[in-house]
């Protein structure tokens, strides 16, 4: 029996035969259930236009001011950037990477990194170092926050809405575009289908 | 061979963990790697019980002072305050914005207890062999895994108080040690849940059916 025809469930190890798959099916696992791959059609099209999209509100979101609060006069704004900065400035610094880390470097990284592997493979090349960068994606998306980092703007714009004159900046938006983007790539990303084209060019 | 009653550990099939390759394994071969990908290839991930136990012990050891400590220092003209995890929620609540205390209260005080529980739960169940309920387990897992991230929203919502509160003449607001704390506790249990592989789960079901 070949083996590239098998497939072993990542969650529950049963061995199953992969079948091919049409018009956005999803395969999953006879066992568990678990997602085992899917067919996106226009995957690297669909996933490509989403992370650009995603690219241009990430930098709005990072650009621009996230809130501001007035007090008698004094306005104070918030960007990403500044707010990992006072955490910083006040000797919090582990606190200041994680922020840094899982709203900024993580979403950063995994934008940047899908449109680097995406727009070779719409004109049927692999970028160069394809293999060691879909290793990189897996690992660092459980870090990307965004959606989280949302939440946590909207909480906090509740806790001063009591003490002071608050309002929503430019940035706030991005994020809140940002987020449907995401998990838009997301789903439309089938890494099963670039592993395969990997193994079929070398 | 019959396929679909049978695992690739049980065929001595490696399935690569990054690329899902499967790889047929030699006896005695040691630092297998996947011919794809040239990720290390195992059965299982290796020391998984081990593993996920040492981020479990360390994220325990966090969570007191995480809850006890306060996460936020408040100076102001009518004097400093200290607010831990749990005053946070009071406050909120207080202040008439009960949908919001709830929020709070489920990511940051329910669900790293309840992550912490579960995966106790199956650590210590894997580790005795059982066989209860693979499916209501793995479903168990997947939720854990799930959750994990909005842990995070207290450490968002400190770090924008602090940056916005900072140079207003009228208070400043400072991150404390629970926030610290708590974030760790946050990283540490994603950390256990990533080193916890599933399989385990299914593994001694599997052995009994022979
Ligand atoms: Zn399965
Ligand atoms: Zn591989
Ligand atoms: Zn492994």
């Amino acid at each position: 029996m070949e083996l590239s025809s098998l497939i072993a469930c990542h969650e529950c190890d049963l061995l199953q035969r992969r079948v091919p798959l049409a018009g956005g099916a999803v395969a999953c696992c006879r066992c568990c259930h678990a997602v085992l791959y899917r067919d996106s059609p226009n995957g690297i099209d669909r996933t490509l236009a989403y992370t650009l999209g995603a690219l241009f509100l990430f930098l709005i979101a990072n650009l621009y001011p996230i809130v501001g609060l007035e007090v008698q006069g004094n306005r104070q704004v918030a960007t990403l950037y500044g707010t990992v900065h006072a955490l910083w400035n006040d000797g919090r610094e582990e606190v200041a990477s994680l922020v840094a880390f899982t709203t900024m470097v993580s979403p950063a990284l995994e934008i940047i990194l899908l449109a680097y592997l995406l727009i070779p493979l719409r004109f049927n090349r692999i970028a160069e170092g394809t293999i060691p960068v879909l290793r990189f994606l897996q690992t660092v998306k459980p870090w990307s926050m965004t959606e989280v980092f949302l939440l946590g703007v909207l909480v906090s714009l509740v806790k001063l809405e009591h003490l002071a004159h608050v309002e929503t900046g430019i940035g706030l938006w991005a994020f809140a575009g940002l987020i449907p983007l995401l998990i838009a790539a997301a789903g439309a990303f089938s890494p099963d289908e670039i592993w395969n084209k990997v193994s079929r060019t070398s | 061979m019959n396929v679909g009653d049978i695992t690739a550990g049980q065929m001595g099939f490696y399935a690569c963990h990054v690329c899902n390759l499967l790889a047929k394994s030699e006896p005695g071969e040691h630092d297998a790697v996947c011919r794809r990908c040239g990720s290390p290839l195992h059965l299982r991930k290796p020391d998984s019980v081990a593993r996920t136990w040492a981020f479990l012990i360390a994220a325990y050891i966090l969570f007191v002072p995480a809850n006890v400590m306060p996460i936020m220092h408040t100076s102001s003209l009518f004097g400093a305050q200290a607010d831990t995890i749990m005053s946070g929620v009071i406050y909120l609540w207080m202040s008439g914005s009960w949908h919001l205390a709830l929020v709070v209260f489920i990511a940051s005080i329910l669900v790293p207890s309840a992550k912490l529980l579960a995966l106790t739960f199956l650590v210590v169940s894997v580790q005795r062999r059982s066989t209860w309920e693979p499916m209501q387990r793995t479903k168990l897992y997947r939720v854990v895994e799930f959750v994990g991230r909005w842990s995070m929203l207290d450490i968002f919502v400190v770090a924008i108080l602090v940056a916005l509160v900072h140079l207003q003449s009228l208070a400043t607001i400072e991150a404390g040690f629970g926030a610290v704390a708590f974030g760790g506790v946050v990283v540490l249990t994603m950390l256990a849940a990533m080193e916890f592989d599933p399989r385990l789960i299914w593994d001694p079901k599997r052995v009994q059916h022979g």
